[in-house]
Formats: structure tokens, sequence, C-alpha cells
């Protein structure tokens, strides 16, 4: 069940007696790292806005920005990689549901859908022909699987990324992060309240699916894994759907005095973290559960993971005005218990299944720090030496950068998505460096996008982790968008392994740290672990779901150059201090050279701050055409990718006393290109004022049909084949 | 003016149709629960897209039976305008108003990109003011349209092909076939969106070319 001999004398000891089996079910998923947080707790301290809430009046109304104008965002990301890699339809699929109803659950309507996923490589001759058959079969099935789910339940998809590395053969990660918006005046709460109040049950019926599935999820893949597809939770977005605009509807009559999600651990989660939020208990009798079976035991039913199914208390009296709107949709809604005083107490059958105080729960998960050692793999990538390579031959590097999977465009996946539905969508996958919706009622716009590269956390977990958030800060800065709260996803190994604590702790630090620089606070996320199979653990790949705000919505700055010509720009932080010419850790050194070693250049996270404040003026005066950062494959990528964005030729000059390759390869943070069709005096005095270089280095034109950077030229259809078939084309093979 | 937008369990573009109809093609809109029967006081009919119960059964095929179809079968029968659009059109063809069918898509996967569209007749209110090349978006997973040997030949005979998709055929559809109109051209089904294209910053304003038809239609003050 996932508890150690400590562990269940702690649970002797907190009972005074041994617990029926029901109660051990019922501990074993609380306690479980994916509610408990048991292994992560202590690190998560680094974050401000956590640690305050914690010791404060909790987490829940943390997780809400405030963008003006009564409005308020809330967003989440959460990982559901283990389902994933064994049915990886229903995994991705059912990933994509929780976290909407996480989002729902606080009153918001779900209005974007962002996901981030990470698969061993699909081309052939990279790893085992049937391991590189298997990592297609999860690519194309997860994708599927949330594109399914998404465009069904009628929230587009705007935004993700894909990344392949061998590393995550075997152990696919699937994070789904979802965005809600909400009036403020409107905010929900899960602390259950009111003795003698109604408990009610709304959604699906109950069935045995998912049973432990977050136990299942705390323990490593192996090679009984394929016997747990029991354990994965089959997905309904119709459902899901009609759960949506029903809660809504429902919260709207001011009847739901709190309402949660019934997500992992279902109904034992539910009941327990409502009631113990509340500081109250609930009696529920199981009986009344809606059940697809009816021979379901007190045990089955406290821990399925039944999908699209949420729990409200309503005020006594008023259960109606609940119950009539969900069935108006084709829902069930029933009465199970109600709000009490002491225990939360389970019946079935008129036994008492389970008697419990709440916050024993909640509360009184135990918490470990495991030693944390730094691995030699690190001593040997700080050493790594650059000078030993041979400069690559440009003209065939690009094209080869341009055709890796980690590179290429990734349209083979953002049109099997709906990105488009409930029609807010402004920039729209491959337009921008950042997803920007326009919601109704406000002239605001959001800019959102999810950034992790595990890469660089892998060699250097505390730089890893800065270059994260600076990346998606810079991302949404280039739409034009404030950068203002973060979500994190948090996916690791197994944390007893010292070298995996390490690389958790550190990256944690990295973004905590960046973060608190960035004035962005981490307002919620997710930890996953023990993501490792007999292929080895994962690479740590923490997340960062970047939120941005938008003045105005219709000042969005996309990556297409929309005009005939212009000049173009790059505008830069000064004070880094670049490590191994900007190549260690990179695609290009992975791709071109093959060899995975080296360390990230760190980003000066303050001069990171200036850029995006920069960017944002910038997108504010209309005068931008385009803006798009250096980030994978470096200044030739980006060039690349403004030149095929807009159809047009671009010609650079760049006069970097460094090596070719540095030039243009290298992964040096704190680098955007902007356009505009004549150079601005204004914008080139709030660069300089906000402390950063900015210099000309070339034009765009519709008429012109190559790159040329300094003495190599691309043809733009050489680029563009590259960069658009290679997907496809693996993917048809 | 007033349209009536059904909303289905599973509609999933409702919401969008309602507001572009109001905000931007400046006309009246309301919606119809799927359990409703009466369309009084409604001058015309927007069958939103989305997954009708959850497409399960076949994609249209459950909404067709829905209480309200009985309406807006007599509304159609009575020459006023009805339009539905990718699960909309779906439920029309479902219901017998129109010719054919929507099957998976020749790629069998899920598309959601833009496409270009010609109006293939001028027979019709729909497609009057459609008189270039328009760009507007798809996102459907069963969006080929197919009919026997025969319904295509009366189709092309009377002209009844409203919309056909140009510079490629994204679903593989019989005669880049994107829309089509019952024999009086009252009724419209097509699986493109043109009311995800009515703003200038949502992808453009070429869907108003379509639903500006709407316009044009006399109120009646029944």
């Amino acid at each position: 069940m996932g508890l150690n001999d400590f562990e269940y004398g702690r649970i002797l000891e907190l009972l005074g007696r041994e617990p029926t089996l029901t109660e051990l079910g019922m501990f074993a998923v609380m306690w479980s790292e994916h509610c408990g947080y048991k292994y992560s707790r202590p690190v998560l301290a680094y974050f401000k806005k956590y640690k305050e809430a914690m010791e404060g009046e909790g987490l829940e109304n943390a997780g809400i920005v405030d963008i003006g104008d009564g409005l308020g965002i809330t967003m989440k990301i959460e990982s559901h990689n283990h389902p994933s890699a064994v049915e990886p339809h229903q995994g991705a699929a059912t990933g994509v549901g929780g976290i909407i109803r996480d989002i729902l659950t606080m009153g918001a309507r779900p209005i974007a859908s962002l996901n981030s996923l990470r698969f061993g490589p699909i081309r052939d001759g990279e790893e085992d022909a049937s391991i590189v058959e298997r990592n297609r079969y999860l690519f194309e099935h997860v994708v599927e699987g949330i594109g399914r789910y998404g465009n069904c339940v009628g929230v587009p998809t705007v935004g993700g990324e894909v990344v392949f590395d061998r590393r995550y053969s075997g152990n696919p990660l699937v994070n789904a992060m979802c965005v809600g918006l909400l009036r403020l005046d409107e905010v929900t709460t899960a602390a259950a309240a009111g003795v003698g109040n109604p408990v009610i049950y709304l959604g699906s019926a109950t069935g045995k699916d998912g049973i432990h599935g977050a136990t299942f999820a705390s323990d490593a893949l192996g090679e009984d894994s394929e016997e747990k597809r029991p354990n994965v939770q089959i997905g309904d977005p119709f459902a899901e759907k009609l759960l949506i605009e029903a809660t809504l509807e429902a919260l709207k009559t001011g009847a739901i005095v709190a309402i949660q999600d019934m997500g992992a651990a279902g109904l034992t989660c539910s009941t327990i973290e409502m009631a113990s939020k509340g500081g109250v208990g609930m009696k529920v009798n199981l009986d009344h559960v809606p059940m697809r079976e009816n021979d379901m035991t007190g045990y089955e039913l406290m821990l399925s993971e039944s999908q699209e199914r949420m729990l409200a208390v309503a005020a006594n009296g008023r259960e109606h005005e609940v119950i009539d709107i969900f069935r108006k949709w084709g829902l069930k809604a029933e009465v199970i218990g109600h709000v009490s005083e002491g225990n939360t107490e389970v019946t079935r059958h008129g036994v008492v299944e389970a008697s419990v105080p709440a916050a024993l729960l909640t509360d009184h998960c135990p918490t470990y720090t495991p030693e944390a050692v730094v691995p030699d793999y690190y001593r040997s990538a700080v050493a790594f030496d650059i000078s030993t390579l041979p400069v690559a031959e440009p003209h065939g590097a690009l094209l080869k950068l341009l055709s890796s999977p980690n590179i290429a465009s990734k349209r083979w996946v953002f049109r099997q998505y709906d990105q488009q539905v409930q029609t807010q969508t402004v920039i729209l996958p491959g337009g921008g460096d950042a997803a920007v919706l326009a919601p109704r009622g406000t002239t605001k716009g959001i800019s959102v996008c999810v950034d992790g590269n595990g890469r660089q956390v892998y060699f250097d977990p505390y730089v890893g982790g800065q270059l994260a958030v600076c990346e998606a800060a810079r991302n949404v800065a280039c739409t034009g968008a404030r950068p203002v709260a973060v979500t994190d996803g948090l996916n690791y190994g197994n944390p007893q392994r010292p070298h995996v604590y390490w690389q958790f702790r550190e990256s944690v630090k990295g973004i905590a740290d960046a973060c608190e620089t960035m004035g962005t606070p981490v307002i919620s996320g997710n930890v996953s672990f023990y993501n490792e199979s007999e292929l080895g653990e994962v690479l740590p790949t923490p997340l960062v779901g970047m939120l941005g705000v938008l003045d105005d919505s219709s000042k969005a700055v996309g990556i297409a150059p929309t005009s005939e010509s212009g000049s173009i720009f790059l505008v830069s932080v000064m004070s880094v201090e670049v490590r191994q010419g900007g190549l260690g850790a990179t695609e290009f050194l992975h791709e071109v050279h093959g060899i995975d070693n080296g360390v990230p250049t760190a980003p000066d996270v303050e001069g990171e701050r200036r850029l995006c404040d920069f960017l944002v003026l910038a997108a504010s005066s209309g005068n931008l055409e385009f803006a798009h950062d250096l980030s994978d494959g470096g200044l030739a990528v980006a060039a690349a990718e403004v030149a095929l964005a807009g159809e047009c030729g671009l010609n650079l000059q760049v006069s970097h006393q460094v090596r070719q390759d540095s030039l243009l390869f290298g992964e040096v943070p704190g680098r955007v290109l902007i356009g505009m069709t004549e150079e601005d005096s204004g914008i080139r005095e709030s660069a300089e004022r906000h402390g950063l270089t900015f210099e000309a280095i070339g034009t765009w034109s519709r008429r012109a049909s190559t790159l040329t950077i300094n003495e190599t030229s691309w043809t733009l259809d050489h680029l563009r084949s590259a960069y658009e078939n290679s997907i496809p084309s693996i993917m048809a093979g | 003016m007033k349209v009536a937008v059904i909303r289905f369990p599973g509609s999933n573009c409702d919401q969008d149709a309602y507001h572009a109809l109001r905000s931007d093609v400046g006309i009246g809109a309301e919606y119809v629960w799927h359990q409703d029967r009466s369309l009084d006081g409604f001058d015309a009919v927007f069958v939103p897209g989305g997954f009708s119960y959850g497409d399960y059964l076949r994609c249209g095929a459950i909404a067709s039976e829905a209480p309200i179809m009985e309406a807006v079968e007599q509304f159609a029968q009575d020459g006023r305008p009805v339009i539905g659009v990718c699960n909309g059109f779906q439920i029309l063809c479902e219901r017998g108003l129109l010719p054919g069918a929507l099957m998976l898509n020749v790629e069998r996967k899920f598309l959601c990109q833009n496409v270009e569209l010609e109006a293939a007749t001028k027979r019709c209110l729909w497609t009057a003011g459609v008189d270039r090349v328009i760009s507007i978006p798809i996102a459907h997973g069963e969006g080929r349209y197919i009919c026997d040997d025969e319904t295509l030949k009366r189709l092309n005979g009377e002209d009844l092909v409203a919309f056909r998709y140009v510079n490629g055929n994204p679903n593989g559809s019989t005669d880049r076939i994107a829309g089509v109109i019952n024999g009086r051209g009252n009724v419209l089904g097509l699986m493109p969106h043109p009311e995800r294209a009515t703003r200038a910053n949502l992808g453009g304003t070429d869907g108003m070319l379509i639903l500006k038809a709407l316009t044009l239609i006399e109120t009646s003050s029944r």
C-alpha cells in the first residue's frame, strides 16, 4: 500500500489502536507523496508564498492573481506521468480533466490548457528499435488523449512544449496546466463549515477504476507496471463539460458553502481535506454514493479515483437548488452526509468503516529530509572544455538543429488541439513566444507559457532552475505581458537517492530565488517523484508555468514580422558571465557533436527582470513588429524561426568576438530579437535606460528568400523543409 | 432580429456563437435549451459546434432526436434560416435536414487550422456576401463530407454545394465540400467556424461575410 513500518507505527500512535482496513487505505493515500508531500515539503518552504501560506491561513487563496477589473486568474500544473506510461491516451486525458477540476473548484471558468511533455527519442537508431517504437506510441497517444479530452470539454489548448531525450524512455512526463478566470468576489472555498449542513456528491458515479492511483503515482515504474492498467482512471470529457457548466451555474445560487473536486484519492481526499480545512468533521453514509457497481465495499468507495466528481457542502435547506441544477445537466447529485463535530466518520451497510479526526490525515504526515550528495557528473560537467571541440560547419549544423524533434515545428502536435474554442485566443501556438488570450469583459490580456529544460537542470540544478524562470518570464514578456506569477511542476526520480534529492533541492532553490528577484511568486504547484523505470531515472525536470498580464490585449506581439521590411535588433542583458562559450548542456552539443555534457550559462536574474520591463514598455508603444527570445539552438535557430513565421528573408551581421558556433548556436540567457519598421529612438533609449545592450544587427524583407547570418546563407525552402517536415515524417514512418 | 442558439449537453461553441452574433454581427441572440420545444419569437436558428452528448453513438445522432429538433425541423420547413456549424452541421445531417454525412478525417486526426473557402453557389443568402476566397478556422475530427454518387450529382445539378475548400482539402471531403444547403437554400451546414473569425485580433473577420447574412433577414413580428 506504500506505507513503511515507521509510518504504520505513527498511525498506531495517533489512533491509539489498530486502524481498520478502510482507515489504513485512507492513511496510505493521504500520506503518499502525491497527497502528503512527505519528501518535498521541507524544500517547498523555499517558495516564500508557500511558506507564508502554510504558516498562515493555508494555500487556498494564495493561488489567485488579481488582474484588475474585479477579475482574477488562477492556474496550476499537475503531473500524470505514471498513468500515461501505462495507458497513454487515458493517462494524459485524465491529467487534463483533473487539473481542469482543480481550477473549477476555485469557482473559476477554465479558459486555457497547456501541457509539457517528455518522451524518449522517436527517431530510428537513437535507441533499440522496440524502445523507439514504444516512445512513438506513447507520444502519439498522449497527444491524442490530450486532444480528445480538451477538445471535447471545450477548453482551448493554447500552448506547451514537447522534449525528447533518452532519459525519458520508460518514464514519459505528462504535465497538464490549466488557467482559470474568476470574479474576485466569487472565489469559493474548500473549507467545510456549518454543523448540520448537507454534504452533496456531484457528478459521475463511482466505479472500481483508479483505486490507489495516488499510491501508484508515488512508486517507481517496474516490470509489473503493465498490471497496473486497472489503476488508471478512465476519462469522460463529456461529463466534465457538464460538470463545468453545472458547477458554475450552481455556484451562482450562493447555496454552496464549500466545494472541492474528487481528484487523487477521491472521496477520501475530498472529505478529509474539506473537514480538516474547516476544522470540523463529516458523517458520510457511503450507501448513498452513486455507484456503477452495487457491490462496492467501503474501502473501494473511499479509494476509487473515478473521474468527473465533486463534493460540495450546501447551506442547510438549500441543497435542492444545487441538486436541481446538476440534474438539469444530466448529472448525479445526492446528499451523502452532513457536516459534524469531531471525527470524520464513514459508514457502509450500517457499519462504521472509518472514524478519525481529519487533521490526523492532513497534518500529521511525516516529512523526510534525505541525504543530498553532489554527484561526480556535476564536477566533470563544470570542467568540460569546449576548446577541444572542432568548430562545426554552420550551414549543415543549423539544418540539423531545425530538424531535431526538440526544436522542429510542433505543428503536428498542436493542430490536433482545439486552440480557439471560447474565442479568446489572440496568439496561437507557433505564433508567439507565449500564448495570449483576450478574456471577455476586460481589455486586458493574459499571456501564458510553460518551460523547462531537464538537461540544463541535470548538469546544474540551481542554474537550471533559475533559467527556467527567466526563460518563461522572457517568453511572456516577448508578447508584451508583464510576468506576474508562477505555477511549478516538479518532476524527479526517487528522492531517496542522494543525487536526486540534490537535484530536487538545488533546482527548487534556483526557481525560488529567481522568482523572488523576478517578482513572480510561485502560487501553486505539484511534485512528482519516483519517475524511473528499469531504463533509469528521468532528467530532473522542473517546469515553470508563467502568467503575464497585458494592459491592452490588442497590443500583443508575436514572432512573425507583419510589414514588408524593417530592421532587426538584438537586445541583451549585459552582465552575463558566459560559461563554456554558451555551448554547455545545449541542444547543439547534443545534436551536432553527440555530446551531453557541460554546464549552462547562469542568468543575471536582475538583468532579466529589466529586460522584461523593457519588453513590456516597448510592446505598449505599438511599434514592435515581433519579439522572439534566443533559446534552444541560440541566435541561428531564433532567426530561422522568425524568417519561417513571417515568410521573409533575414540579413543579419553580428560582430561578437566569439567562436562561430558560440555565436550562432550558443545558449546565452537574456537575449531577445526584436523588429521595427524603422528604428524608434525612444525604444533604444529605453533599452539603454534599462541597462541593456541594444544592437542593430540587420533587416528583414518579404521580397528576400534567404536567411543570412554573417557569411553563411540558407534558403527559406531548406529551412522550412527541415523545420516543418521532421516530426510529421518521423510519425508517418 | 433574434437568433436562437441551441444548447445541447456538450455543445461548446454555443457561447462563442452567442457572443459573436451579439457583439460583432450586432444582432439579438438567446440560448434555447435542448429540451425546449418552441422557437416562437426567433427569426433564425444557430446550431453550434461542440461535442453534443460526447459524440457518443455517432456525432450529432443523439442531439438530432432532442425535443427542440422537432421545432427546428418545422422552422426549416417553413423556409426560415437555419445555420449549423461543425457539430451543428452533423446534427442537421443526422436529422435529415441536409444531405450527406460527416466522417472521420482522412488523416484520422483532429485538425485545428485555418482553411481557405470559396462560395460555390450564389443562390442562397448565406453566400451572398462571400465575394472572394475567405480564410476561417476548422476544428474537427470528423469533418470529411461524404455522400453517394446520386446525391453528389443532385448537389451539383441543383447547385446545393455552398462552400468548397480551396488550396487543399484538409479532411478529404468528397468534391472538397465544406458546406451544403437544402433545396430552398434556407438551411446551411458547414464544418468551418465563421463565429471564430469575427474579430481582427482573433484570426480575422472573414466569418462576418457569412454571418452578415443574418442581418439581411426580414424580422418577423410573430
